[in-house]
């Protein structure tokens, strides 16, 4: 890069206008984070394209000038997805929040980028239909860090993932050449895959200019319910029992005691403090198979030791389970200043035994931890609470969290369920994937981005 | 200027704060200033992490920071909404009034508030002069609304319709008052706070005819002083403490069971920031007690005297309610003033859309940066007039004036009363 930041500055704003273009050290220093607890980093340049013309000509105007290129959506993302770790520009997508086209008869909709995920999922919803995916971040999040970020929500079990959703992504290559992929049509099977291949790319191999997203017809009927258990491994036995007998509910979470008294300390919902696990289950559809799969599922819980289970009667009820659970995270965070929230994801038949890892691997680095999370889908949320500014315990929590992915890995598990590799996690690639996938990503982005431009850094590391 | 080590010095008292907030983003989704910018630096974690930014000298511009800093409605929102519990507001307060320190009050300021806001007698003679002379400056926009605009290039006026300072102040058509409790039992204080004194006396002349009906004691004496809040809120904490001990002068004397305003603004200036913000006066312990009996008005009536307004069933004029932001945000008040409104004879209460956002006013925001303020309080015109509402109720006269400003522009021919006018009303 060997243009004066003042000429530089003139070009972008040619290109997005002169009240799109960051410059100032100030505004730069807002765009230097996620929320992953990562040191920060200012781009030299931040820009806020409306068009999605002007979002091409700036990828080409970085590939042009060798300049690293980040895109942000709403920065929630937890691995440090965009932290311009080696400067550069950040591009906000905040002003391509579009929605194109909602297709009933098709179940299809057309979106920008910048679209927030509530807000797309309001809408939807509103045209009696249904988009299921919703990460715990839906009211901030945009669908295109959704997409770049693979992100799954309490519906996962079920309904999928994001990637479940995704028919297409037309996205810019370095060149600021439009490619388009995918199709309006449930079929289709020409050429490669290169929408699959944008999902979870976490924008280092292209930059979306557009999503086609599958849409559902909504659920009928649903009834929520609360086990509750005096030992984490017979609720983890339950778990196991539900889905072998068969029935996948909507959403299947799980909490651990520590979870429990923190969330009850905050918000005195009546939770059983006592109890060493809560189970909190939705089922959905039919309204006849919901009534019948509400009363397997309880007899199951039973069986399996659940001291009560308690069905919601109305939505009142049903708002407060869900309450319950969305709480977690906001209580435990209130509990220190620094919140580490990972996302370790096992086979679920393994899940008492990556609980009974994280008991052991809280007590060797004398930590707090709370667990909760997809008990459904394996993927739970062990989140340590500690205090960033203590250099000799954040020492120990960075050693903790290398053993919950060794022994994750060693449970046949993975790095991430849902938040991505980013920067966090990068460094952990090859214990995953091995060399060979590893080798295999790096000579495909090295033909795709011979300059390197697109978010280096992250997944694949340089 | 003093260097940047002091500065950061400085700044590191508010480290815990600082630390608290874990970066996840939620309150991009609440703040109406995000809403309308889509600016990081416009939203709390933005600003929270400019000024631990300037703490660890990561960023050496302070001049940068303070100007993004001041670029906030002081709503509260986000702090309401924040899953970490960042005493957001709180932070804000605090890092303005460091920098303000650091780097000086303007000399504009410094002329209001030290010279004017902190003489509470010049002031009022100022404005009252100020009163018998606007009518030549400016002209009448809407009968209904009783707003002007400016007849001339007024650079602080701009394009705002206003509502021109009352031809008599409330303090000049009541001076004091010292009355018994009746068959309520109870005394009040009443605080009517500047806008409320200076541009709707009707306001607090509704306040006493409700007291009186109620039989409530009251208690007002005279020279009371601005409650602080726009000193604080431009990090003036000098002028500050100095309006604060004006008032606890001349409140201290009285003897009453609660301290009430009419303005949501004032009592959460009184009851949340002085006790947080005016240190200095804690050791006396007049502070504490004021600050512990402040209250609201429409939480007065409903939750301390009980009154059940009957609900009204037939239809009506239809009033419409909006939430100010330091009544919702600050003390969660949001049932009370419906349940008055509800059961006004005469009207039909509606709900409009985002009754709880903010409308865009923010005190000197408003002042500093009119755009985006028109803009946050444009929607919130817009849902009034699509809610059909011919009346809009708020607690707040700092809304009622950005409100009628907001309708005003768009021609709209609908009222903005307090609550309080409208439940005096209804007494008869
Ligand atoms: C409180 C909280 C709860 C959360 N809960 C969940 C959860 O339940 N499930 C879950 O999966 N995640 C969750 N997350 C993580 C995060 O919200 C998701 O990863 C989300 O998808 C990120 O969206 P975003 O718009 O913030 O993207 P950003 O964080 O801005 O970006 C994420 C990545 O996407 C890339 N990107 C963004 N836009 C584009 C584009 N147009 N083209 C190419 N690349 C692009 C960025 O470069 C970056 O690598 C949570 C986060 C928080 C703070
Ligand atoms: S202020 Fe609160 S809501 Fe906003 S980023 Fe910080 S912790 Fe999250
Ligand atoms: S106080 Fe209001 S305007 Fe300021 S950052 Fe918070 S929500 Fe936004």
């Amino acid at each position: 890069m060997n243009k004066s930041p003042d000429s530089l500055k003139k070009e972008f704003e040619a290109i997005v206008g002169k009240d799109n273009v960051m410059t100032a050290e100030a505004d730069l220093h807002s765009y230097s984070y996620d929320a992953a607890v990562l040191p920060s980093q200012a781009p030299a340049v931040a820009v806020r394209p409306e068009t999605s013309e002007a979002m091409g000509k700036v990828v080409k105007f970085c590939n042009d000038n060798g300049m690293p290129l980040t895109v942000r959506g709403a920065g929630s993302n937890l691995s440090g997805g965009t932290i311009p770790e080696k400067g550069g520009v950040v591009v906000v997508t905040g002003a391509l929040n579009k929605i194109l086209e909602i297709n009933a008869e098709d179940m299809y909709a057309v979106v920008q980028p910048g679209v927030v995920t509530a807000k797309f999922a309001a809408e939807v919803a509103a045209k009696g239909l249904f988009y299921p995916p919703d990460p715990g971040s839906q009211t901030v999040s945009t669908l295109g860090g959704n997409v770049a970020e693979n992100a799954g929500g309490l519906r996962g079990l079920k309904y999928g993932v994001t990637k479940d959703y995704v028919m297409g992504v037309d996205f810019f290559d370095v060149n600021g050449e439009l490619i388009k992929t995918g199709s309006k049509t449930v079929k289709c099977v020409t050429g490669y895959n290169l929408a699959g291949l944008m999902v979870a790319s976490e924008g280092t191999l292209g930059v979306f200019e557009k999503i086609i997203l599958k849409l559902v017809p909504p659920p009928q009927a649903a009834k929520a319910m609360m086990a509750v258990f005096d030992d984490m491994i017979a609720a983890s036995r339950a778990v196991a029992a539900i889905i072998a007998n068969k029935i996948v509910p909507a959403t299947l979470e799980i909490m651990d005691n520590f979870t429990i008294r923190t969330v009850e300390n905050f918000r005195k919902a009546g939770l059983p403090v006592d109890a060493q696990a809560l189970l909190l289950i939705e089922v959905d559809g039919h309204p006849a198979m919901v009534e019948e799969d509400a009363q397997k599922v309880e007899k199951i819980c039973k069986e399996q030791g659940a001291t009560s289970v308690k069905v919601a009667k109305d939505a009142a009820e049903r708002a407060n389970v869900w309450q319950a659970r969305r709480d977690a995270l906001p209580a435990l965070a209130r509990v220190s200043p620094t919140t580490v929230l990972e996302d370790a994801t096992v086979p679920r038949s393994k899940i008492p035994a990556m609980m009974q890892a994280l008991n052991e691997i809280a007590k060797e680095y004398k930590l707090q931890i709370g667990t909760f999370g997809h008990a459904g889908d394996g993927n739970l949320h062990p989140t340590i609470l500690t205090d960033k500014r203590n250099h000799e315990e954040w020492h120990r929590v960075e050693k903790a969290i290398d053993a919950i992915f060794d022994r994750a890995l060693a449970l046949g598990g993975t790095l991430s369920g849902e938040h991505g590799i980013g920067l966090a996690k990068s460094k952990y690639m090859k214990l995953e994937c091995g060399l060979g996938a590893l080798d295999y990503s790096r000579r495909m982005k090295s033909v795709l981005d011979p300059k390197g431009i697109l978010n280096p850094g992250k997944i694949i590391g340089f | 200027m003093a260097d940047i080590h002091e500065l950061a010095g400085l700044l590191k008292e508010l480290d815990d704060q600082l630390v608290g907030c874990m970066r996840c983003g939620m309150c991009q989704a609440v703040c109406p200033l995000f809403a309308q910018t889509g600016r990081e630096a416009d939203v709390a974690r933005g600003k929270i992490s400019l000024l631990d930014g300037l703490a660890n000298e990561l960023i050496r511009n302070p001049v940068g920071v303070k100007e993004r800093l001041d670029r906030c409605l002081l709503c509260g929102t986000c702090e309401a909404n924040c899953p970490s519990g960042v005493k957001v507001l709180d932070i804000f307060f605090k890092a303005r009034a460091i920098l303000t320190g650091y780097l000086g009050l303007s000399p504009a300021k410094k002329a209001i508030f030290r010279g004017l806001l902190a003489n509470p007698r010049l002031f009022n003679q100022l404005l009252s002069f100020g009163a018998k002379f606007q009518k030549l400056f400016t002209k009448e926009v809407n009968d209904l609304l009783g707003s002007s605009c400016a007849r001339f290039q007024a650079p602080i006026v701009g394009d705002r319709h206003f509502k021109g300072l009352a031809e008599k102040p409330f303090h000049k058509l009541v001076p004091s008052l010292d009355t018994p409790a009746g068959k309520s039992g109870l005394r009040v204080a009443f605080f009517p706070g500047c806008v409320m004194d200076k541009i709707f006396p009707n306001v607090a002349q509704s306040v006493l005819k409700v007291m009186e009906h109620h039989g409530v004691g009251v208690y007002m004496p005279p020279n009371q002083a601005c409650c602080g809040i726009p000193a604080l809120s431009s990090g003036d904490t000098d002028t500050f403490q100095k309006l604060v001990a004006l008032n606890l002068d001349v409140f201290s004397k009285g003897d009453f069971d609660y301290f009430v305003t009419a303005c949501a603004t004032c009592t959460a200036t009184i009851r949340k920031l002085w006790p947080r913000m005016a240190d200095r006066f804690n050791s006396r312990g007049q502070l504490r007690e004021i600050s512990d009996k402040t209250m609201d008005v429409n939480q007065f009536l409903v939750d301390v005297l009980g009154i059940k307004p009957e609900k009204q069933t037939g239809g009506g004029k239809v009033v419409t309610y909006h939430d100010p932001c330091h009544l919702k945000n600050s003390f969660g008040i949001t049932s009370q003033p419906r349940a008055i409104l509800t059961g006004l004879p005469g009207y039909a209460f509606k709900e409009m859309t985002d009754a709880g956002t903010c409308c865009g006013c923010g005190g000197s925001f408003n002042l500093q940066h009119y755009d985006v303020s028109a803009r946050i309080g444009g929607n919130k015109a817009d849902n009034i007039i699509a809610s059909g509402a011919e009346t809009v109720a708020t607690g707040c006269p700092a809304c009622m004036l950005q409100i009628t400003d907001m309708l005003s522009q768009k021609g709209a021919r609908c009222r903005v009363r307090h609550v309080m006018e409208l439940y005096a009303e209804s007494l008869g």
